[in-house]
């Protein structure tokens, strides 16, 4: 568990020396304790007290990685129970599974899914981060052969291997090894084998047993061997169960600092049922998991859960902001209306998605208030009727209008005077309060004005 | 290294609450964080409500419209095609049209739907204004009349209305939906606002606001998880009632449960997708602490239904 300043503070040597770069050894402890300063900086530490906090700034889940190159996969380094607390920091990587088995179209064709996932989503690029390769079909020319496909269409997808025979390990890695996969298949009856494997090739390795318990024993066996980055699957496949376990793991491994439980998780969603399997891999996502694998790379599936992803690992503690800019709803000419907001990426999705649902094109004119939104923005002073007029001048808006009718919100009403005064030759129109009363005024405004022209 | 598993007890539990007459409900009253009956007691399952309108839901996209062909344009045909067919375990009825933007029906034409309504169905009733606060006060309190004996459940009464739609719970028997934006704070000044009034607070049902996913679910998630916490490991009796969220609404009119594949080919199946966005917002809301779920698709329902029983078996194997 991570120690506080002041548990801090009685392990360094008192002396207000200042060769850290602070001016007590209080302050260098607090500095410590938020993690922004490196025990490193003290030359006068004992080496009992550098080993103590050595310990001690390990994060209680274990950074592990796996893959390589721009898409390598980075897991673990959680510190807390609750995203409120602090952000999650490391998103959930999302993985298919191709099984050694299945024809080779079929394995062609999760291939062509894998590599055809990537979608962006406010401004992130989002796509299926790995793939599962599983040995099940007892022949180690055809793993080996699978696997050579796979590396051949895929080379930069990060891979699982899902093996438990050191044999067939071994010829795998000899092949993907130097993109450092993830090997996925050490249990009690083949650890010293697969542990030897895995060192071969500097690569991390999956840790399988039933039960938090036979996987806490197993980790520790292991990592005597000497592989440190451990991955762990306590054989949780039901939502249930993998709300348990991996509640358990997480909060052993940062409420009790036990660090044999300190590693990701790996769940296995795949189930028959595709609405089924979609539950237990959000389950995995909210609660804990560090990998999901799934069944298949379903267009309509990786949407929801890398939007559901992105939801949770989002940090709490800073608003979401989208960039600042002139968005079109539909398709905007010349004489639409223009309604101006705030950057709170919240505020954007209400207000953007309730213009688009009553189909009336227009521009949304979208400033940056840090994230803020539109009544705390004003009240910031960053939603001013002189910042709101700069913006939309200097939006290159005018120039492709006809008709300048600018729609603001109905909470900020009063700055209607003053904006007309700071934006000459504009119309500023008082829109409703609530977003969801935008429909109503949109269509209400366009009726008007089709029963006004002659 | 010996494994003793970090079990937590906590000091608070949540309130249970039973609705309706001639059949009933029972949700919430467990003693430990969503579904942990691996270290606390979870004595009933979430309740899902499916939603009924009181008009045409023309807004509602064809994925889950068709559903309801044929039955739509009577709530009470409706009600009874939901309770009948489709086996729910409650109805919401949502007074819709009486929003002064849509058709601004009167409180009276209100009443006269929920009668007929209770008339068609046994299955319990919740009845929820159209969320406008001036008209949601006139509205549910003669709603709240007209269901008299049914012991309902009726919303949502927020800051500026919940005096009106209180008196009017308490007086007729029903129990009463305390809707507050996204706001732990303002969640618990409405409930002990409410309480004040002599209402009981085991009678509350706390909606903190719900979202769709990829529509601000991150914030009703950590606001349900924050006044979960505060009502058990606090210990906070305030806040000690289950949580409400109300699902479709906030599903069906997103972007990605309406835009149809030839626009947006590499979003794959709308009806799948669609259906995949009401499953992932409600499952998420369940983990989350809520008890009771407002939903519009019967997959979705039945998929979320077969979620609670796999969430409600934890021990391992």
């Amino acid at each position: 568990m991570a120690l506080s300043g002041v548990q801090i503070f009685k392990l360094l040597p008192k002396t207000n020396c200042k060769k850290c770069g602070h001016p007590t050894c209080l302050a260098f402890a607090m500095k410590l304790a938020q993690r922004q300063a490196s025990v490193d900086a003290c030359p006068d530490m004992s080496d009992e007290s550098r080993r103590m906090l050595g310990a001690a700034a390990e994060p209680p889940i274990k950074t592990v990685t796996f893959g390589a190159g721009p898409h390598v996969c980075t897991m673990g380094e959680e510190t807390v129970l609750y995203r409120h607390e602090k952000k999650f920091v490391r998103p959930t990587v999302i993985a298919v599974r191709i099984a050694d088995n299945q024809p080779d179209t079929d394995i062609h064709t999760a291939l062509a899914d894998v590599l055809d996932s990537e979608i962006d989503r406010i401004g992130q690029k989002l796509r299926i981060d790995a793939i599962l390769l599983d040995y099940v079909s007892g022949n180690p020319a055809r793993y080996q052969q699978v696997l050579e496909t796979v590396i051949a269409h895929a080379p930069d997808v990060p891979k699982i291997l899902s093996v438990q025979d050191a044999d067939v390990a071994e010829t795998a890695l000899r092949s993907a090894g130097a993109k450092k996969p993830l090997l996925h298949g050490v249990t009690i009856g083949n650890f010293e084998a697969m542990a030897q494997v895995a060192l071969k090739h500097s690569v991390p390795a999956g840790v399988i047993a039933q039960g938090l318990d036979a996987v806490a024993q197993l980790t520790g066996k292991v990592k005597e061997l000497g592989v440190s980055e451990l991955v762990i699957d306590s054989g949780a496949r039901t939502a249930g169960a993998v709300l348990r376990d991996n509640t358990l793991a997480r909060r052993a491994a940062i409420k009790k600092n036990f660090k044999a439980l300190g590693y990701p998780v790996i769940t296995f969603a795949g189930r028959d049922d595709a609405m089924l399997e979609t539950l237990v891999a959000m389950t995995g996502i909210a609660k804990y998991s560090s990998i999901v694998v799934l069944s298949s790379a379903e267009q309509w599936r990786d949407l929801a859960l890398f939007t559901y992803r992105q939801n949770i690992y989002t940090d709490p503690q800073v608003p979401m902001q989208v960039e600042q800019k002139i968005y079109t709803v539909g398709e905007p000419t010349p004489e639409s209306p223009v309604i101006v907001t705030t950057n709170f990426s919240l505020t954007y999705f209400i207000v953007a998605g309730e213009i688009e649902n009553c189909r009336v094109p227009a521009w949304l004119a979208v400033m940056d208030c840090e994230g803020m939104s539109v009544l705390t923005a004003w009240a910031a002073g960053k939603f001013t009727p002189a910042k709101i007029a700069q913006f939309i001048q200097e939006s290159g808006l005018p120039e492709q209008l006809t008709k300048k009718e600018l729609i603001i919100p109905g909470y900020l009403a009063i700055l209607s005077g003053a904006l007309e005064e700071k934006l000459p030759g504009w119309t500023i129109t008082v829109g409703p309060r609530e977003a969801n009363a935008l429909p109503a005024f949109l269509k209400n405004r366009t009726q008007q004005e089709m029963q006004s022209k002659p | 290294m010996v494994f003793t598993e970090p079990k937590e007890a906590f000091p608070g539990s949540i309130y249970d609450i039973t609705f309706g007459a001639e059949r009933t409900v029972t949700f919430g009253g467990e003693n430990s964080l969503a579904f942990h009956g691996f270290e606390g007691a979870a004595p009933h399952h979430p309740v899902i409500a499916f939603e009924v309108q009181d008009s045409l839901p023309d807004d509602w996209p064809p994925a889950v419209h068709d559903v309801y062909a044929g039955v739509s344009g009577d709530p009470a045909a409706w009600a009874q095609f939901c309770q009948n067919e489709l086996k729910a375990q409650a109805i919401a009825l949502r007074l819709l049209s009486t929003h002064p933007d849509r058709a601004d029906r009167s409180a009276a034409d209100a009443a006269r739907t929920v009668a007929d309504v209770l008339a068609a169905v046994s299955v319990p009733l919740i009845i929820l204004g159209s969320n406008h606060v001036e008209k949601d006060a006139e509205v549910l309190v003669a709603a709240a009349e007209a269901a008299k004996g049914r012991k309902c459940i009726i919303g949502k009464a927020q800051e500026k209305n919940y005096r009106t739609i209180t008196a009017a719970a308490m007086a007729n028997d029903h129990l009463l939906i305390a809707l507050s934006e996204l706001d732990i704070n303002l969640c618990k000044q409405l409930n002990i606002l409410i309480t004040q009034m002599g209402y009981a607070r085991e009678r509350i049902i706390i909606d903190p606001m719900c979202s769709a996913l990829g529509y601000g679910l991150d914030y009703t998630w950590s606001v349900m998880e924050r006044i979960r916490l505060a009502a058990l490991a606090q210990n906070d009796a305030v806040m000690q009632q289950p949580m409400l969220a109300d699902v479709g609404m906030y599903v069906w009119k997103t972007k990605e449960a309406q835009a149809p594949e030839a626009e947006l080919p590499r979003w794959g199946s709308l009806k799948q997708r669609g259906i995949a966005w009401e499953v992932i917002t409600a499952g998420s809301m369940l983990l989350a602490g809520a008890e009771l779920l407002i939903m519009r698709h019967p997959e979705a329902v039945a998929s979320i239904e077969q979620f609670i029983g796999e969430l409600s078996v934890t021990e391992a194997g």
